[in-house]
C-alpha cells in the first residue's frame, strides 16, 4: 500500500508594508510635439521614480519599488514609463540621475544630488513659496530650505538610522499586520492621544510597541505613538535648520496623514497641498535640471 | 548655502556646518584640508558648480567618534578645522 505524504506548506506571507506603485501620464499632453524631452530617474533606497518632463512641465512618471540592483530598478522603472506612453529611449534629450543609486543610473548624462533635486521638484509642485522641504524617504530624512527659484539655502540630511524614515514605518505596519497605507487614518482613532514611543531607534522603538501592545494597548494606540515619535524625530531635525511658512513635505511619509497631521500641530504650521504625488518630487526635480541643461545645450548648439 | 554633515542619535546631535558662500573663494587656501587630522575635508564640486568643501561620506556617520581627539576633553581649546578656516565657514554643533 502506498501511503501519500503531503508535505506541508509554509502559509503565504502577507506583505503589510507593501505600497502602492504607480504610473500616470498627462493624456492632454502629446511629448511628439515637444521640443525638449527630459527625464529625472530617482533611484532611492526604498522607491524608484522615473518622471519625464516636456519642454519644462510634468508629463508623466512611474513609481515603483526598488529592487536589489540599482541599474535594472533605473531601467525598469523608465521602461514603464515608456510603455506607457509609446516613447523610446533615443527620443528623450538629457537623463539625470539622482538618490542613492544616482551615479548607477547607466544612461544618465549627469548625477545631482536628491537635496538639490527635491528642492527644484518642491519649487516647481508648491510654487516658489516654498521655503522649507522635509523630504522623509526610504531610509533617510532631510530637511531643506529653498529660495523663491528652488534653489538650496541650507540642508540637513541624517541617514545613520532608521527613525523618522519610511522603512521604520514599514517595521510597525508589518508588527501590527495591518497595510501601511491605513496606518495614518487608523493613528486618529484614538481616545487619548499615547506618549511616544522612542524616537531615535526604531530597533527600540519596535520593542517599546510590543511593549505597549502586552501592557493592552489597542494597535491604533501604539501606531498613533509611533506616528508621534516619528514626527517629533523630524520636527527636531527641522528646527535645527529653522521653519519658515512656505511648508512642503516630499517623500512617501507625506501620504500618511497620521504623521503630517502631527507634524504640522508641532510646528504650528500647515504644509501645503499638492496634486502630485510627493514621492516624485526627487525625480522631478531631476528631470527639470535636466531641462534647463538641455536648453543651455541646445541654446550653444545654435549660436 | 549652509551645508550641515552629521547626525542625531541617542547620544546627541553631531552635525559640522559648512557656509560655502564663504567657502567658494577660500581665502585660507584650503587649509581645512590639511588641519583635520584625520583629513575628513575634501573638495568637490557640488550641485549648483561651485568648488567647495564637505565632509567625506564615512566620516558623516562617526563624527563624534572623529572628532573626538580634537574637542577639549583631549586638550584643544580651539578646533583645528575651524582654526585654519579664517573666513569662518566651518561650525561644529557640539
Amino acid at each position: 500500500m502506498n501511503a501519500e505524504v503531503n508535505a506541508p506548506t509554509a502559509p503565504e506571507k502577507k506583505e503589510f508594508w507593501r505600497w502602492q506603485e504607480s504610473v500616470w501620464v498627462d493624456e492632454t499632453k502629446d511629448w511628439k510635439t515637444a521640443k525638449i524631452v527630459t527625464c529625472g530617474i530617482d533611484v532611492g533606497s526604498v522607491s524608484s521614480q522615473a518622471v519625464l518632463v516636456i519642454d519644462g512641465e510634468l508629463y508623466g512618471f512611474n513609481s515603483m519599488r526598488t529592487g536589489n540592483n540599482s541599474p535594472d530598478s533605473a531601467t525598469n522603472a523608465l521602461a514603464g514609463i515608456m510603455d506607457k506612453c509609446g516613447m523610446k529611449q533615443e527620443d528623450i534629450h538629457f537623463v539625470v540621475g539622482t538618490g542613492y543609486g544616482r551615479v548607477n543610473v547607466p544612461f544618465a548624462d549627469k548625477a545631482i544630488t536628491e537635496i538639490a533635486c527635491h528642492a527644484r521638484g518642491a519649487n516647481y509642485m508648491g510654487g516658489n513659496g516654498v521655503r522649507t522641504i522635509l523630504d522623509m524617504g526610504g531610509q533617510d530624512c532631510k530637511a531643506i530650505h529653498c529660495d523663491e527659484k528652488g534653489k538650496v539655502t541650507n540642508f540637513l540630511m541624517n541617514d545613520k538610522c532608521a527613525a523618522g524614515t519610511g522603512r521604520g514605518m514599514e517595521v510597525i505596519s508589518d508588527l501590527m499586520q495591518i497595510p501601511i497605507a491605513e496606518l495614518g487614518p487608523r493613528s486618529f482613532d484614538v481616545d487619548v492621544e499615547p506618549e511616544a514611543v522612542s524616537s531615535v531607534c526604531v530597533v527600540f522603538a519596535k520593542s517599546e510597541a510590543l511593549g505597549l501592545l502586552k501592557a493592552g494597548y489597542t494597535k491604533n494606540k501604539v501606531i498613533a505613538a509611533y506616528c508621534q515619535a516619528m514626527a517629533e524625530r523630524v520636527v527636531s531635525l527641522l528646527e535645527r535648520i529653522g521653519v519658515e511658512e512656505g511648508f512642503f513635505i516630499t517623500g512617501g511619509i507625506a501620504k500618511n496623514p497620521g504623521v503630517v497631521k502631527r507634524i504640522e500641530k508641532l510646528l504650528g504650521i500647515k504644509a501645503m497641498e499638492t496634486k502630485v504625488d510627493s514621492q516624485i518630487a526627487g525625480a522631478l526635480g531631476a528631470a527639470l535640471f535636466g531641462y534647463t541643461l538641455a536648453s543651455k545645450k541646445a541654446a550653444a548648439a545654435a549660436a | 548655502m549652509i551645508a550641515n554633515y552629521g547626525y542625531k542619535d541617542g547620544s546627541g546631535e553631531y552635525y559640522i556646518s559648512i557656509d560655502t558662500d564663504k567657502c567658494i573663494d577660500c581665502a585660507a587656501e584650503r587649509a581645512c584640508l590639511t588641519a583635520c587630522p584625520k583629513q575628513m575635508f575634501e573638495i568637490i564640486e557640488d550641485d549648483y558648480d561651485d568648488q567647495v568643501a564637505w565632509i567625506k561620506k564615512p566620516n558623516c556617520r562617526t563624527l563624534s567618534y572623529d572628532c573626538a581627539d580634537c574637542k577639549p576633553s583631549s586638550g584643544y581649546t580651539t578646533l583645528p578645522c575651524i582654526t585654519a578656516c579664517t573666513p569662518g565657514a566651518i561650525k561644529h554643533s557640539w
